[in-house]
């Protein structure tokens, strides 16, 4: 039998692909402790790419994100921390597959800090889509990656939860764990107050900014509007950033 | 009563735990495919992990009847045809940034492609070759010779009859030979 070099120098073209191909195309999956009971959380090579509460995981999961599930041996470093404390922002998550819209809404809504709530117009406004506050609901509604990116912390301002994924009670008690009191948000709102100023520092905040958190009730002057803080001759606070 | 293919059967136990079964049996054949075929690592790998998900998302559709009758390898491979083929298509509407900037190679002048197997060092050399015949003899050559399937699942796999399939081949590598002839 003829021995034909190109024949053998073709049949040794093959080759394995990289042992870590795998990860590219499936996603792990782990259960991990949560503020509001166990949760199925799904990561690939790029993140965090999904966090679920009860049931129908994989089947949701398998729909929204078309990939197969495999499971983790350990979580991934940092989400079991991330959970306990809610400060999130430093873990990856794996935001592939939504619009540049909902990406731009959850970004802004993970800077949001632990322990205070920002209303919708606060996030329309700040990715220049003032008047998209519904279609920023949808969006903080569709959030693949609840409480790492913390979308519970956008609330009515007049201090009603509001929608959650998890349901509006589950919002509540997570953001009460956080410490944030929404009674008093309802209460000040009864009164028409929606953002608090300092009359010595002349600097006006939400009413969870831990700037506000910090004025003496002797000097907390009340106001409906920024634009009436403003006329007053408060300035908008830097860090909370009402305005 | 045939027997049963392993992987088609873990598919049917459980689409996630046999989906990895599928990626196990088939990643070498289908990175080798896809590495012969675009002639670059990361577009192999680009390939392979695009093909693989597609398939995911395919079988995640089928219904058991449907799984029953697959036959995985051809199935496979003709995702990675078509991703392979679209991928080609996209690329071909601008032309290219460098088109003369390809590296010359200097070879022995001496040295046909045959030597140059036969000293089967990494055998880059072939691989260049391979890339520069046109794309249906480069896919019945790289399935054939590369990856070892029958004549006739290439031609399933092609969609063309049998006989196109070993004109395609015989034509490859006799370009092969010339072209490595004329180095």
């Amino acid at each position: 039998m003829t021995h034909d070099p190109i024949i053998t120098g073709l049949a040794a073209l093959a080759a394995e692909p990289p042992h870590d191909l795998y990860d590219r195309i499936a996603a792990r999956w782990t259960l991990v402790p949560g503020p509001i009971g166990e949760l199925s959380v799904a990561f690939t090579d790029r993140g965090i790419a999904y966090v679920h509460h009860g049931d129908g995981f994989a089947e949701t999961f398998r729909r929204r994100f078309g990939r197969p599930l495999v499971r983790a041996e350990r979580p991934p470093a940092g989400l079991v921390p991330a959970l306990r404390t809610g400060q999130a922002s430093g873990l990856e998550v794996d935001l592939r597959g939504i619009s540049d819209f909902q990406r731009d809404v959850l970004l802004a809504a993970r800077t949001i800090p632990r322990g205070e709530v920002r209303p919708y117009a606060w996030i329309a406004a700040r990715i220049g889509r003032p008047k998209a506050v519904r279609a920023v609901g949808t969006a903080l509604g569709n959030n693949p990656v609840p409480l790492l990116i913390p979308c519970h912390r956008v609330t009515r301002s007049d201090g009603v939860p509001g929608e959650y994924v998890f349901g509006a009670s589950a919002k509540e008690e997570v953001l009460a764990g956080e410490g944030v009191d929404l009674a008093r948000m309802r209460e000040l709102a009864g009164s028409h107050v929606f953002y608090l100023g300092s009359d010595t520092t002349g600097v006006v905040c939400f009413p969870t900014c831990h700037n506000a958190r910090r004025i003496t009730p002797p000097h907390r002057v009340g106001f409906r509007t920024l634009a009436q803080a403003e006329r007053e001759g408060y300035r908008p606070c830097k860090v909370c950033r009402p305005g | 009563m045939e027997c049963r293919d392993p992987v088609r059967k873990a598919l049917l136990d459980d689409l996630d735990e046999g989906f990895g079964e599928l990626f196990n049996a088939y990643r070498g054949l289908v990175f080798s495919t896809a590495l012969r075929l675009t002639g670059k690592w990361a577009d192999a790998e680009d390939l392979t992990a695009e093909a693989f998900l597609r398939a995911y998302r395919a079988l995640a559709d089928y219904d058991q009847d449907r799984i029953s009758e697959l036959q995985p390898r051809a199935w496979i491979v003709t995702i990675v045809m078509n991703v392979w083929r679209n991928c080609a298509r996209h690329k071909s509407r601008k032309p290219p940034p460098h088109l003369f900037d390809e590296p010359v190679e200097t070879l022995d002048p001496g040295e046909g492609v045959e030597e140059a197997a036969l000293r089967h060092e990494t055998g880059d050399e072939l691989a260049d070759l391979l890339v520069q015949l046109p794309s249906d003899q480069r896919a019945a050559v790289v399935l054939r010779h590369v990856v070892d399937l029958p004549v006739s699942e290439i031609a399933t796999v092609m969609r063309i009859p049998q006989g196109t399939v070993k004109s395609h081949i015989s034509r490859g590598l006799k370009r092969l030979r010339t072209l490595g002839g004329a180095r």
